[in-house]
């Protein structure tokens, strides 16, 4: 059974249909990369699926349940982690209590208003942990506004790792990274795939880290799902060349 | 247990402010004694319940970033439940708890309803509600006559231990007459004391960080998986209760509520509001400074002004300038000063320079 589905899933803003009928479904232990040119609709449907944004039609399920209707923080607990593309941090506290607070979410202590957080050493503990497998224990006392941007990445990355989710939906987690940090984050992607159990969706422009680390990929155009197969299949369907070369011409105008 | 535990691990972190702190503590706790006197008396109580009433309301605006202006409402909830509870029951201890958790009662309810339509609106029109609501409790209290004594308030008696007639010892003590005033000086200050400690445990809790990371960025606090509607609803009622209590101290120190003494928006603006930015918002310290400098300055500046402009009788303009009825006009300047010199507050001020970083 599919851990997670989206059933003619669509948003329209006005008359734009930003998501169109996209019905997919994604097998647990599995990764699946999306690709597509910019704006073809990969993190609104990344947004439809943890719960930011509300279905205009359609429906979502995880672990065979309809989640369409639940809140973001509701789904979040179910078990759907989420890091995002534009960095979405608490930005005046420090990079330990950013990812202390993802831990305590975690833990599901309920509302506790009499106890002292920093006497939670557990909890404390393992947001150590998962700041180092980032590599950002010494960053741990800084403010998360004062991060370079690719350490902002990383720590956005270590929010979703330690909600410890069944799915991780990694956003272009290595998008504006400095060439020598972007191992960093591939490895913790292959980590988490090595583990076998857990389900990951990865949205990637850079095409040799989707075909190293995909099961799949599906490509997405105008909001519409165009293809779905094995990476070294799909790589080869002619929307996909277009749509890549269409990125790689971007980024030369860019650059 | 350890100072880390009694102030929940929550230290000063500056050594201005820690001598302040420390001050303004052993001011209080020695008030009758130090300053003798009705009036000093009155204002030591007055200073001890708006710090309660000023960090209830930091929990609310500087702890979960929520504007509102009904905050005096509550306040103004706490002080007719005791007046009127003690106009119409038995004066007695009963009446006394009965006032109290009646307006405790009262002000879950609406803090709870007031809650839930936060979601609903978005942050300007909701500060438009708070208001409106704020404004509708106030007529309802000078329009309903027979139970709140409309304009001119409720005036009540008090368990006789309360009360000035009360002997505590049969001599002074240290030149100063041990009656029922100080009794409840000393129940107020108690109270002040445990409800703040508990509001600064509160804040510094798993909740209380969960408020703080949703004044920062409610939609990644949400993404993380902690309910807004939860957190934000119980913080709006926590503030409220906590002002619902420094309600029912006032009226107990007064042995009178009305409109003015507890509803109006002066007290909302001029001192609740005031109190928590000058002192610095998100804090819980700086509300304390704030409400002691500025019931000082409310009840101390008219006179101080007096003296000035008696010294500088004969000189041109400024016996004008300070003018007891110009009292107004520099506390309105001392604010201004004050907000533009320290835009954090004067905690988020103290605490820029690391004095003892830990």
């Amino acid at each position: 059974m599919p851990i997670l589905e989206t059933r003619e899933l669509t948003v329209r803003f006005g008359g734009h249909i930003a998501v169109n009928a996209v019905t997919c479904a994604f097998e647990p232990g599995t990764l699946t990369a999306i690709v597509g040119p910019n704006g073809a609709g990969k993190t609104t449907y990344f947004n439809l699926i943890s719960g930011q944004l509300p279905a205009t039609a359609g429906s979502v399920l995880f672990k065979g349940e309809d989640v369409t209707a639940l809140g973001p923080d509701r789904r979040t607990r179910r078990g759907i982690g989420r890091a995002f593309q534009l960095t979405n941090l608490f930005p005046n506290l420090t990079v330990l209590e950013n990812v202390r607070l993802a831990v305590q979410a975690r833990a599901r202590n309920g509302v506790d208003l009499f106890s002292m957080a920093s006497r939670h050493h557990d909890l404390i503990e393992k947001a150590r942990h998962y700041l180092d497998r980032v590599a950002l224990t010494a960053r741990a006392r800084t403010h998360a506004a004062a991060l370079s941007h690719g350490d902002q990445r990383k720590l956005e990355v270590a929010l979703m790792l330690a909600l410890e989710p069944d799915i991780f939906m990694f956003d272009e987690p290595t998008a504006g990274m400095s060439v020598d940090e972007v191992p960093v984050i591939l490895d913790l992607i292959e980590d988490i795939k090595q583990a076998g159990d857990k389900t990951i969706l990865l949205v990637e422009h850079k095409m040799d880290v989707v075909r190293r680390l995909a099961d799949r990929i599906i490509v997405l155009t105008n909001g519409t799902l165009v293809a779905d197969g094995e990476p070294a299949a799909v790589v080869a369907l002619p929307v996909v060349q277009e749509a890549y070369l269409g990125i790689r011409q971007r980024e030369a105008g860019n650059g | 247990m350890t100072l880390d535990g009694i102030l929940s691990g929550d230290r000063p972190r500056s050594r201005v402010l820690s001598v302040l702190l420390v001050a303004g503590f052993l001011a209080l706790l020695g008030a009758p004694f130090l300053f003798p006197g009705t009036k000093a008396l009155g204002v030591a109580e007055r200073i001890c319940i708006f710090i309660v009433l000023a960090a209830s309301y930091d929990i609310v605006l500087g702890y979960t970033g929520i504007v509102s202006f009904a905050h005096a409402m509550f306040f103004g909830i706490g002080a007719y439940g005791e007046a009127i509870a003690l106009t119409t029951l038995p004066v007695g201890w009963g009446a006394i708890l009965f006032g109290v958790v009646a307006a405790l009662a009262v002000s879950a309810v609406l803090a709870t309803a007031i809650g839930f339509v936060s979601l609903r609106l978005r942050a300007l029109y909701f500060s438009m509600m708070t208001l409106a609501l704020a404004s509708f409790a106030l007529i309802m209290a000078t329009q309903l006559r027979d139970l709140t004594g409309g304009e001119d308030g409720l005036t009540f008696s008090l368990p006789r231990v309360l009360t000035p007639a009360f002997r505590l010892l049969d001599g002074p003590l240290l030149g100063v007459r041990m009656d029922g005033r100080i009794v409840t000086y000393y129940l107020v200050f108690l109270a002040t004391t445990l409800l703040f400690l508990l509001m600064l445990r509160i804040v510094n809790s798993p909740f209380g960080r969960v408020l703080q990371a949703i004044r920062e960025n409610e939609f990644r606090a949400q993404a993380l998986g902690f309910s807004i509607v939860l957190h934000r609803t119980l913080a709006g009622v926590i503030g409220a209760l906590m002002a619902t209590l420094a309600g029912a101290m006032l009226a107990l120190v007064l042995r009178y509520n009305g409109p003015s003494a507890s509803m109006s928006f002066e007290i909302m603006v001029d001192s609740i509001l005031l109190m928590t930015v000058i002192g610095g918002m998100g804090t819980l310290y700086g509300p304390m400074l704030g409400a002691i400098i500025i019931v000082l300055a409310q009840y101390y500046l008219q006179p101080g002004m007096a003296v000035l402009s008696g010294m500088f009788a004969g000189l041109p303009v400024l016996p004008r300038l300070f003018d007891p009825d110009r009292w107004l006009l520099w506390m309105g300047g001392l604010f201004v000063v004050i907000v533009y010199f320290f835009p954090t507050g004067i905690v988020g001020r103290l605490r820029e320079r690391p004095a003892n970083d830990g």
